[in-house]
């Protein structure tokens, strides 16, 4: 249960592809950016004995999310080349601070000391599968998912269709 | 029992959407009406019904646990009642049929999300529920597709996933001493480790976070917008339950069943509901547009709450929760005045409006009801809720607590009656000469809300005995 | 907690704490409402990590990875109603800045 050079190398390449995220110039190349930390995300969650979730990590938020966003990107259609280079003359300086701001935290927190001081509980003593959870302890929860993908689908309907001429 | 408030809608809603068109659009209107009026019953008759062996055999059937005590059953009551009334007065503002199914549709599950987050025994299933609330208020906001709703339901949207973030962060840390995630578990797990730094972050995290969905100073930013730019049957919903079960009612629970009343937590609260008070009433002091008036209005009474919760008595818990119903009731029917002025004038702007009280004898009069409760004008059921909230800072030696409050109330009599002058009294501005009152919906709602407030006033002590006095046992 | 645990929750503690400041620097810094949703996930990812390495500390699996499996389908239906109101907004105001959208004053 011990770090090993693997586990840091992935965080490493996680951070680096979520600055990429951020200070990319444009927004398919944050999207991409956002794939990348996903990508990297499941298999340090696969590395964790996490197997499930690495899965629905992989198929939904690298999937499902990127082609949300870039079916989003594509419907607001984006400005043309002048108004880019134009709306994104000043980025630099806004955006230089933000390696700035990570270094310093980086440097607070090493230099932090927090205290190893709370119980911590027994492992249980018959270990059930994420199936035997989900289904038997956690099943509020899927009634939750249900009703969330209702209000998801009524949200779409709502959203997504144009406004009439004659509507307030 | 509880199980029907969440697995009934829930199932009608999807029946509702199987059905052919025409027969689902005219019937919905009737189910939601059905199934709030039963909310209500079941909330004031405490969960004794006759028929409780055949629901508690659809429980079973589900295995849906759920837990409520009185605190739950006045909120309840609370979400059924509001709800009633924004379903009511969506009928004479949404006049589309199609439009009107789908807010409909959408209103239930906000329903089903509130009632979810107060029945529930378990951290991250009352998550769950918030997020379900939440989502179901983003669309409601945005449901009239203007600018200014679209621009409110983004802003609410983005303080509310970061808050959302700040809760879960919490529970994982959480996680991390407990060995589940229920109430009674992440109690005792808490206790063991009070004095600990992660646990101490931890609880920061989540207050913070319950305190930007609240909508208490510093983090209101979102408030005033989304309140006043939403349309109006969404904004008597947000301003009469949403923002305080999703907030206030939390906090309650959490604070009294997981976190335990702590000196650090008491002064947090105290300072962040004194905050939220004074700030609250100075600024709805300036405001033109009456909704935005209300909404730093809504700030400044949930500030009174917050302050309640934070005196740690079972007197101020006993404030608190029925300074809660009577918000509830006297905040909604000022939003329900506020629907017929705008529907009417077709304005939000206080300085276009003058002396309407003329053509508009009974929002006049409603309103002039609800700014007497609001402000706590005996012998209304303001009066009873904020005396409670002073007694319990005077016990507990919070004596500048105590003064800031009554002046606070001094504060609200001023705006509000700046905001009676301004819109009713006066003379008639021009072009109003052929003011019609507004549509019965309208005007039958906010007599039988002012007739509530008047007899939960004048009839105090029966509801000190039958509600509020169980209370007590949640400060263990 | 024994001394191995706590170095790995040190560790991964230190760069989730990186990607949350990254998430909440991208939400509050960008004129795009688009980049602000990208945000929104970076923190939601750095939370399910976390839940994660809680989980694996305690020997919680199961009950992590069932958390985390409905945090991320409310994720997913969150950045879809997100997308929605900003495909709203830019079909009123024709493009997707966030200075534009000042009409609500505070």
């Amino acid at each position: 249960m011990n770090v090993t050079n693997i586990d840091l190398s992935l965080l490493g390449i996680m951070l680096l592809a979520a600055l990429w995220t951020v200070m990319g110039r444009s927004l398919l190349k944050a999207t991409i950016g956002l794939a990348l930390t996903s990508a990297v995300l499941t298999i340090l969650i696969f590395r964790l004995n996490s197997p499930l979730a690495a899965v629905f990590e992989l198929s939904v938020c690298t999937g499902l999310i990127t082609v949300v966003f870039v079916s989003t990107i594509s419907l607001t259609k984006p400005l043309t080349h002048k108004e880019i280079i134009e709306m994104s003359k000043n980025r630099h300086k806004r955006y230089i601070y933000l390696p700035l701001i990570l270094v310093l935290t980086a440097i607070g927190l090493v230099l932090l000391k927090i205290p190893n001081d709370f119980a911590v509980p027994q492992p249980p003593e018959t270990p059930l599968s994420v199936q035997n959870i989900l289904w038997n302890v956690r099943h509020l929860d899927l009634f939750g998912q249900i009703i969330i993908m209702l209000a998801g689908a009524f949200g779409v309907v709502t959203l997504f269709t144009e406004r009439r001429k004659d509507d307030r | 029992m509880p199980a029907i408030l969440i697995l009934v809608p829930l199932f009608g809603v999807m029946a509702l959407n199987l059905m052919p068109g025409k027969f689902g659009r005219r019937v919905a209107f009737w189910f939601a009406a059905g199934i709030f009026a039963i909310q209500i019953a079941l909330a004031v008759l405490k969960g004794h019904v006759i028929w409780s062996g055949a629901l508690d055999r659809f429980d079973t059937l589900f295995r849906l646990k759920f837990s409520g005590d009185n605190l739950s059953f006045i909120t309840l009551l609370c979400i059924g009642i509001v709800s009633l009334t924004s379903l009511i007065i969506s009928r004479c503002t949404i006049r589309d049929e199609k439009e009107s199914f789908k807010f409909i549709n959408i209103l239930i599950i906000a329903s089903i999300g509130m009632c979810g987050i107060v029945m529930v025994d378990d951290i991250f299933s009352l998550y769950v529920f918030l997020e379900i609330s939440a989502i179901a208020s983003f669309i409601l906001i945005a449901f009239s597709k203007d600018i200014n709703g679209l621009e409110g339901s983004f802003k609410y949207l983005m303080l509310s996933a970061v808050a959302t973030v700040l809760m879960l962060a919490s529970i994982a840390i959480l996680l991390l001493t407990s060995s589940g995630t229920g109430f009674s578990v992440l109690r005792n797990a808490v206790a063991l480790s009070r004095n600990s730094y992660m646990i101490t972050f931890a609880i920061g995290l989540f207050l913070s976070g319950l305190f930007i969905k609240g909508g208490l100073v510093p983090f209101h930013g979102w408030l005033p917008d989304a309140y006043s730019a939403a349309p109006a049957p969404v904004s008597i919903l947000l301003a009469g339950v949403m923002t305080k079960v999703c907030g206030v009612y939390t906090l309650m629970r959490l604070t009294s069943s997981v976190f335990g009343f702590t000196e650090p937590i008491k002064n947090i609260l105290l300072l962040v509901g004194t905050l939220s008070i004074i700030v609250g009433a100075f600024a709805a002091l300036g405001q033109n547009n009456f909704k935005r008036m209300l909404a730093y209005s809504s700030i400044s009474q949930v500030g009174y709450l917050i302050v309640g919760i934070g005196t740690g008595t079972a007197l101020g818990m006993m404030g608190a929760a029925f300074h809660l119903f009577n918000h509830a009731i006297f905040k909604t029917l000022l939003f329900v005045n506020s629907a017929a002025l705008e529907k009417e004038t077709g304005t939000n702007s206080m300085d276009r409006m003058g002396g309407l009280s003329y053509r508009m004898p009974v929002t006049g009069t409603t309103s002039v009801i609800a700014m007497l409760s609001a402000c706590g004008v005996p012998p209304l059921a303001g009066f009873w809720s904020k005396l409670l909230i002073i007694i319990a800072l005077w016990q507990t030696a919070h004596y500048s607590y105590a003064v800031i409050a009554i002046m606070a109330s001094v504060l609200t009599l001023a705006y509000f009656l700046y905001m009676q002058r301004q819109i009713f009294f006066g003379k008639l501005k021009s072009g109003f000469e052929n003011l019609k009152e507004a549509c019965p919906e309208n005007t039958i709602t906010a007599s039988l809300l002012a007739g509530i407030t008047i007899a939960a006033g004048v009839a105090f002590p029966f509801v000190y005995n039958y509600f509020l006095v169980q209370i007590k046992d949640i400060i263990r | 907690m024994t001394a191995d645990p706590w170095n790995l929750f040190l560790v991964f503690g230190f760069f989730i704490t990186m990607l949350f400041i990254c998430g909440l620097y991208c939400i509050l810094v960008t004129r795009s409402l688009i980049r602000a949703i990208i945000g929104l996930e970076l923190l939601i990812k750095a939370v399910t990590l976390l839940i994660i390495v809680a989980g694996y500390i305690n020997n919680r699996m199961s009950l992590a990875q069932s958390l985390v499996i409905t945090v991320i389908v409310i994720e997913v239906i969150l950045v879809v109603i997100a997308g929605g109101v900003s495909l709203q907004i830019f079909r009123h105001n024709g493009d997707l800045d966030t200075r534009r959208l000042r009409n609500l004053k505070g």
